[in-house]
């Protein structure tokens, strides 16, 4: 049981390029914090620092109240889970589990003890005498958690752990993660590229880009309150859709028709020439189907529908739109960055199963206005975000995750 | 597969057995065979007699064979020895380390493995001679490294590159020194490859002939092979050929026991170091 | 994963050279005090001994006869290459050379397709048995079918006396060709099963799938054979190949056994040996010694060269 705690660090290689450049961060003790971003970001490299297999170039980690900037990796007393899973082969299931307790010489009768324990835990008992090499994909996952779990570790460190899997075994072993970790009530880092794995898995979530922080909330703020272009497109599925616009008084005349924003956010957009609002995909319905009463809160507009996609529990629909050559470049280049390869721009709309808009034809559609948010295109900002709902959303995150470690005690 | 392709394939594996073992039971029933049998015109004996390796062993040809075989074993062996060891560093750096000259180390390898072996006995001769070194066993152990330290570095640089490594990093952080992560997990993953290079290496050591009889020119030092291709003259009254067989198929049993034993990784290990994609 | 792709390539950053780190350089050095000994010590059995070839070959030089040694400069060449001993025995070593690795490659890739499709069973059994011959030394495969050719011991020309010309008095190592045909046999023997494990790990690399994507295209297997397998296995057929061919221009242990060079069976190998060993003339013997080398090395060339044959994309480098 620790907290981990980073302040100003740098990694720089070799050749002078910050791999992790400036990262301060606190992880309290029994906190599940996720490490977010596309490739090449820097999150695993940052997990490694913290269990020590990179050299920290500048600043301090911290666990437990000691610095181990300068401690071998077996003094930090840390558990890892590699993304192939690093499972000896030379050794049994048995013995793969036991062997931190092997190195720290534990008696034998103790060692069958915690690994029988273990096993059972993730249900391996019938695998102990086998060799990895004769394990399923999911079972080796298993094996290398079993390794991980069975050391009283001060934390758990993930390396994308769940990318060599398919898509139904992910979705088990992430709930099996989820419940484990709130049963040992164990600090947690998670390194992942996967967004789902992001937003259930996480207690709060640090997204970085090219080596730096750009946010650190609750999955919610995150969805609800990004601080900026990056953040709000990596975070939500299909991604948040940008739009070009410009100011009319108190509302955006955006390539849907006008969006209108009312005085307080107004305020904050004024003496912009171009800007670009950021609307969900859920923001938007058929409009045939949405509610009278719910009707004013938004704006109407009809625009013809290039495909859509149904999926039995939703549905979406693409309508291309124009953009100004200067937009439509910079949301190439985010989409690149956001490792996603956007082609085309057009914006996604989630609409209910139910409805009945056909493809190739004119159609009309409600836009929920209360809650899109303008970006400032240049510096990428959002000039919208209330900060103080933020944070109330992840006090509120932080709430929760004691409530739950308390009910797993006892 | 339907019934008659596997038939067919069957046949074929029976034929393959055939044309491996037939020249070596061949050899196997030559040295059962009596003087007189010896030009019997048959492939079997009429009767077993155990007088060619009598005569090997314990009769007038032992103090030219049994030498000849503690030569041998004993020359091998070291060579093996020195060549694996030298080339476990070297295989560890070309797998593991990031140096210029790597290619150059792996090409000099080849080249020297493909090095016509009589091209370098000429002057070796000429130089053991003068030095001293003719006919001893360090005057063959040190030409033998030729044959050996080539394919030696090559297989295990290959074994050696599908290690992996980063198993020592998981050990680290489980608990592990690095001289605990070393031993307790690399080791055991190097050691088949290292194990499987030996028996290789040992192999192209046992079967020089060149060397042998080039450069020795008593039992000192002279090898079971050159002793073998020697002896032909070396009987006065009746044909050299039971005792001969005999010998043969004393010499053999050790290669094809390792054969027997370690066959799995011997395919692996010169298919290893030769064709990989 | 990121951990890699968050370093760049050395080749786009130009601050590298400035900031080559400590670290680098110990590597470097570490690097070459692990390897160094093994190049070391192949330098010196093979480099040295050539170079010192190459300088004893300018020489007329007996061992016998030390005290006029003179230097005569390419003139042992000249000598060498205007005997018609050169000749033949230059002939015999390519007749050899192209007709084992000829046979052995077809032989071979019959092997190798067998112990591909044979029972799940037999495999082990034929991956063991396949080694004997690899394992077993030369001098005794050559042994072993002199005594089995032989008229003095051996069952061949009983065996195969329906065959007209051959009775029981046929001396096989009586004349050339009779005796090249059982040195190349004694060679093929040995040496077939390491090309077909070599072609074998080549087959295997091969995938399934394109074996039934042929056969949904209609392809016969013979098609499949020609026009799916083989050229996807280039690169281990031309490996094997070359391995083989610079293996068999060496060779020299069947011919001392069998034959002792006698009827015209001598081999460049065996006549190096002959003049530096048995006739202790250095000189001459340096100067076939040097020739066979650069023979080796213009084989190594050409394959490479003319037959595109990467040894580093072979070897996985």
């Amino acid at each position: 049981m620790a907290s981990i705690e980073m302040s100003h660090i740098v990694k720089q290689y070799g050749d002078g390029y910050p791999a992790v450049n400036d990262v301060s961060l606190d992880i309290a003790d029994g906190e599940f914090m996720i490490l977010v971003g596309p490739s090449g970001c820097g999150k695993s490299t940052l997990l490694r620092m913290i269990v020590g297999l990179e050299d920290i170039t500048s600043g301090d980690m911290v666990i437990a109240g000691d610095r181990v900037n300068d401690k071998a990796p077996r003094d930090r007393n840390l558990s890892m889970v590699f993304q192939n899973y690093a499972l000896y082969p030379h050794l049994s299931v048995y013995e793969n589990i036991a062997f931190p307790l092997r190195l720290a010489k534990v008696p034998d009768s103790e060692v069958r003890k915690r690994v029988e324990e273990a096993a059972s835990v993730l249900e391996l008992q019938e695998h102990l005498e086998r060799k990895p090499a004769n394990l399923s994909g999911g079972q080796r996952q298993r094996v290398a958690m079993g390794r991980a779990i069975v050391r009283a570790a001060d934390a758990f460190l993930f390396d994308e752990p769940l990318s060599n899997l398919d898509a139904k075994l992910r979705g088990q072993m992430r709930t099996e993660i989820a419940r484990l970790q709130r049963r040992l009530g164990i600090t947690t880092v998670y390194v992942t590229h996967d967004q789902t794995e992001a937003m259930t898995l996480g207690d709060r979530v640090c997204v970085l880009r090219k080596g730096v922080i750009q946010q650190v909330a609750s999955p919610r703020e995150l969805y609800e309150q990004p601080v900026n272009l990056f953040v709000a497109g990596f975070i939500g599925s299909p991604p948040m859709n940008f739009l070009p616009a410009s100011v009319e008084g108190t509302s955006l005349s955006t390539p849907f028709g006008k969006v209108e924003l009312g005085e307080e956010r107004a305020e904050k957009v004024k003496g912009y020439d171009l800007l670009l609002v950021g609307i969900r995909p859920e923001y938007f319905e058929d409009a045939s189907l949405v509610d009278e009463a719910k009707k004013p809160y938004g704006s109407t507009f009809t625009a013809r529908v290039d495909v859509t996609e149904w999926l039995g529990d939703a549905q979406y629909a693409y309508i291309p739109y124009e953009a100004p050559a200067e937009i439509a470049e910079q949301l190439k280049q985010l989409s690149r960055e956001l490792d996603s390869d956007q082609l085309r721009t057009q914006a996604v709309v989630s609409i209910d199963s139910t409805s009945r808009i056909r493809e190739g034809h004119e159609a009309e559609f409600w836009l929920d206005t209360r809650k899109v948010h303008v970006f400032d295109p240049k510096t990428g900002e959002n000039l919208t975000r209330d900060a103080e709902a933020g944070r109330k959303l992840t006090e509120m995150a932080a709430e929760d995750r004691i409530e739950q470690v308390e009910r797993a005690k006892v | 597969m339907s019934t008659r392709e596997k038939v067919g394939w069957g046949i074929g594996g029976l034929i393959i057995i055939i044309y491996c073992l037939f020249p070596v039971a061949w050899i196997i029933s030559l040295s059962f065979k009596s003087s007189d049998d010896i030009s019997n015109g048959q492939f079997l004996p009429t009767v077993f007699s155990g007088a060619n390796y009598e005569q090997i062993l314990v009769g007038d040809a032992a103090g030219l064979f049994l030498p000849a075989l503690v030569n041998s074993f004993g020359i091998c062996l070291i060579a093996t020895f020195i060549s694996c060891l030298l080339s476990m560093f070297a295989a560890y750096a070309i797998a593991r380390l990031d140096f210029p000259g790597k290619k150059l180390i792996l090409s000099t390898a080849l080249a020297v493995a493909i090095f016509p072996v009589i091209s370098i006995v000429t002057p070796l001769f000429n130089l053991w001679r003068q030095i001293g070194l003719y006919n001893t066993w360090p005057g063959l152990i040190i030409p033998y490294l030729s044959l050996t330290l080539p394919i030696s570095i090559w297989t295990l640089s290959a074994f050696f590159r599908e290690i992996p490594w980063e198993m020592e990093q998981a050990a680290q952080v489980d608990g592990a020194t690095p001289w605990q992560a070393f031993r307790k997990v690399i080791v055991p993953l190097a050691a088949p490859g290292v194990f499987t290079t030996a028996i290789i290496a040992f192999f192209l050591a046992w079967n020089d002939f060149v060397y042998g009889i080039s450069l020795t020119s008593t039992e000192a030092a002279r090898p079971v092979p050159a002793a073998l291709g020697l002896f032909s003259g070396a009987s006065q009254f009746e044909s050299p050929n039971g005792p001969i067989a005999a010998a043969a198929v004393i010499v053999t049993i050790p290669v094809v026991l390792l054969v027997l034993l370690f066959q799995r990784r011997i395919v692996a290990g010169l298919t290893n170091g030769a064709v990989k994609g | 994963m990121s951990a890699t792709l968050d370093r760049p390539t050395s080749a786009i950053d130009p601050t590298r050279g400035a900031r080559l780190n400590e670290k680098v350089r110990a590597e470097r050095r570490l690097g070459w005090y692990l390897a160094g000994p093994a190049f070391a010590v192949m330098l010196l059995v093979t480099a040295y001994p050539i170079i010192q070839a190459v300088y004893d070959s300018l020489f007329d030089y007996r061992l016998t006869d030390p005290e006029n040694s003179s230097f005569v400069g390419l003139g042992n060449y000249g000598v060498i290459l205007t005997d018609p001993v050169w000749w033949t025995s230059f002939g015999v070593t390519v007749f050899i050379t192209v007709v084992t690795v000829a046979v052995e490659l077809v032989l071979g890739f019959a092997l190798a397709l067998v112990m591909l499709n044979a029972l799940r069973g037999l495999r082990p059994v034929l991956r063991t048995v396949i080694l004997i011959p690899y394992a077993v030394i030369t001098v005794v495969s050559a042994f072993a079918w002199q005594f089995a050719f032989s008229v003095e011991s051996g069952f061949v020309n009983s065996w195969f006396s329906w065959i007209p010309g051959v009775t029981a008095e046929t001396d096989w190592f009586g004349t050339q060709g009779a005796s090249l045909f059982v040195i190349c046999l004694a060679e093929i023997w040995k040496t077939t099963p390491f090309i077909s494990l070599l072609l074998l790990a080549g087959l295997a690399q091969v995938p399934d799938v394109l074996q039934e994507a042929a056969k949904v295209d209609g392809a016969t297997w013979w098609q499949r054979l020609r026009r799916v397998t083989l050229p996807n296995m280039k690169a281990a057929i031309m490996v094997a190949v070359l391995f083989r061919t610079l293996d068999a221009f060496r060779v020299f242990d069947s011919v001392f056994v069998m034959t002792a060079g006698a009827n015209g069976t001598e081999t460049v190998s065996f006549l190096a040996y002959r003049q530096t060993i048995e006739r202790v003339e250095i000189g001459l013997g340096s100067a076939v010694s040097v020739l066979l080398f650069l023979s080796v090395v213009l084989i190594s060339a050409l394959f490479i060269k003319g037959f595109k044959v990467d040894l580093s994309q072979a070897r996985g480098e």
